[in-house]
Formats: structure tokens, sequence, C-alpha cells
């Protein structure tokens, strides 16, 4: 069995609401210095697949449909 | 005229959907489920409002997905008119059959108002009956409804008329890039907006802005 981490953050350049009130609630507990925080999503997958090499690209083929919005997303996948 | 209104689970604005477009065709619409792979010969196939498959993942995501969404495909390539509104919208974006995405509004809040919409291009199946700049009234009830798309895709939906809805006179209720709230493809017969135009087509709605839209896409004569 293969584990793998995918994680799925916004791309440069699209507005992340979410990360700004983030960042605004980190200096409101007095974390001064915070720069710019941005959100995104972590998935952990497992597969039955044994081959590392496949379980990649079947990984690849899950986040361009389905897991991450390329329109706005960039993904990156972990084999852990 | 025929129409059919898709059926997913989590939607919730369907029988508003309903109730409009058999009050305007004079004829209920055909429902079709999420599993059915194949949606009978109609002039429009709509996708209302709601919440399909709890937001989860993106809203409209897992939606976009179903077979049924493929049947709605191919009827939008073979020229079938389709209006996604609200869910129905970020389901069209996510399916890719409209361009761009629908982000969470700006101000992090659900907002569920009236807003003022300027017809952006009334030389589309879907606005004929408006004019060109009028301004309507309809109610927006969405979390996710601010509209973007990157640079060039935004321009050629500006340079060839795709805008056809934007927020006016100082409405615009979630951050939405040039305040877009409807597009149509490149195709001119697949539309997608946030605000509901099936919640304002009758005086006990307290006012009918919303009529001319469906009565455009079914070509019924005023």
């Amino acid at each position: 069995m293969i584990k793998a981490r995918i994680t799925v953050t916004l791309k440069n350049g699209v507005l992340d609401p979410q990360g700004k009130a983030i960042e605004h609630a980190l200096s409101g507990l007095g974390f001064g210095g915070v720069g710019a925080v941005r959100q995104g999503k972590v998935f952990d997958v497992e597969l039955a697949e044994g081959d590392r090499a496949k379980a990649e690209a079947d990984l690849k083929a899950m986040c361009d449909k389905l897991l991450a919005n390329t329109v706005i997303e960039n993904y990156s996948v972990t084999l852990i | 005229m025929k129409s059919a209104v898709v059926l997913l689970p989590g939607l919730n604005r369907d029988r508003d959907m309903i109730a409009a477009l058999t009050k305007i065709s004079g004829t209920p619409p055909v429902t079709v489920w999420q599993t059915d792979t194949e949606i009978p010969d109609v002039d429009l196939i709509a996708i209302p409002g709601g919440f399909s498959f709890g937001d989860y993942l993106r809203c409209g995501a897992i939606a976009a997905r179903m077979p049924v969404m493929r049947a709605v495909a191919e009827q939008a390539a073979r020229g079938v008119t389709v209006i996604g509104v609200c869910n129905g919208f970020q389901i069209l974006v996510e399916a890719g059959l409209l361009p761009g995405a629908l982000m969470r509004n700006t101000s992090l809040k659900f907002v569920c108002r009236q807003v003022k919409l300027q017809v952006a291009n009334a030389n589309t199946m879907f606005t004929r009956r408006y004019q060109p700049g009028q301004i309507i009234r309809t109610p927006v009830a969405h979390h996710d409804g601010n509209y973007f798309a990157d640079a060039d895709t935004l321009a050629r939906l500006e340079g060839e008329g795709q805008v056809v809805f934007r927020y006016a006179e100082g409405t615009n209720p979630n951050g939405s890039i040039n305040d877009i709230a409807g597009i149509i493809n490149e195709k001119g017969n697949v539309l997608g907006l946030m605000p509901h135009p099936e919640n304002l087509i009758e005086a006990a709605h307290g006012g009918n802005d919303g009529r001319a839209l469906f009565e455009s896409a079914l070509g019924i004569a005023a």
C-alpha cells in the first residue's frame, strides 16, 4: 500500500479572503510580524497500488480531475 | 416549450425553478436525476441553486462530476440552451462548461438580499427581451459568488460580450471581478448567473424583473 499527501494551494494573484481573515486574527492575538497567510487544503490518500510511479501518475490525475480546480489552485503530490 | 430541471442531492431551489418554468412556459419541466445518463429532448435545461453535496470540496465540484452533467455537456454541445443559477452556475464552471471560478465572497459572509443588475449584453438568447443597459432587480443568496478568471480569460469574456449581467449601482455583494454576475459560453447557449431570476417572475414575488430572462431563453413572445 502506498500513502500519499496532496497539498492544494491557491495560485499567486488569486485573492484569498479566508487567508486574510486568519492573518488579521493572528495579529489580533499579538503575533507581530505575520506576513501574508494563504489557506489551502491537505488530502491524505491511501492507494492499493504498489508501483510508486503508477501511484504518482494516478494521484496527479485525481488532482486534475477533482481534487484541485486548476483555474485557481496549484497542487503538489508527495508519496510518504 | 419543453424544459428539464436537473436534480442533485442538496439542491434546494429546485421547486422554485420548476414553479417558474411551469408558470412561464405553461408546461411543467421534466426532472432528471444525478445518475441519469440521458436527458429527454427539451428546449431548455436548468440547473437550480442550493448546496449540492453539501458544498464539500468546492461548491459544485462533486455535482459537476456526476453522470447527469456529462449528459448536460452533450446537450449543450448540440446547442440546447442551458441555464445554471447560483449553485447551478458553480456547477457549470466546475464542469468546464463556463470559464473561470466562483470563490468565497470577499466579505466571508453569506449574502441574502436584493441587488441590482445591469444587462451588459442584451443581444443574447437569454437577454433579448431586455433593453441594453437596463437595470433590473434580483435576489441573491450565496456564500461563494465571487467570480474570478485570469487576465486573458477576462479580456476574452469582456471582448466577446460574454459578460451578460453585472452588479449595478454599487450592489456587488461578493467582490466579483468587474462586477460580473452572469456569463455565457463562447457559443452563447450556456448561461450561468449567481442571482435568482426565478424568484422574481410575478407580482406575488414583488416584481417580475426575472421573467424576461426565461421568456428570452424559451423564445416566448411578450
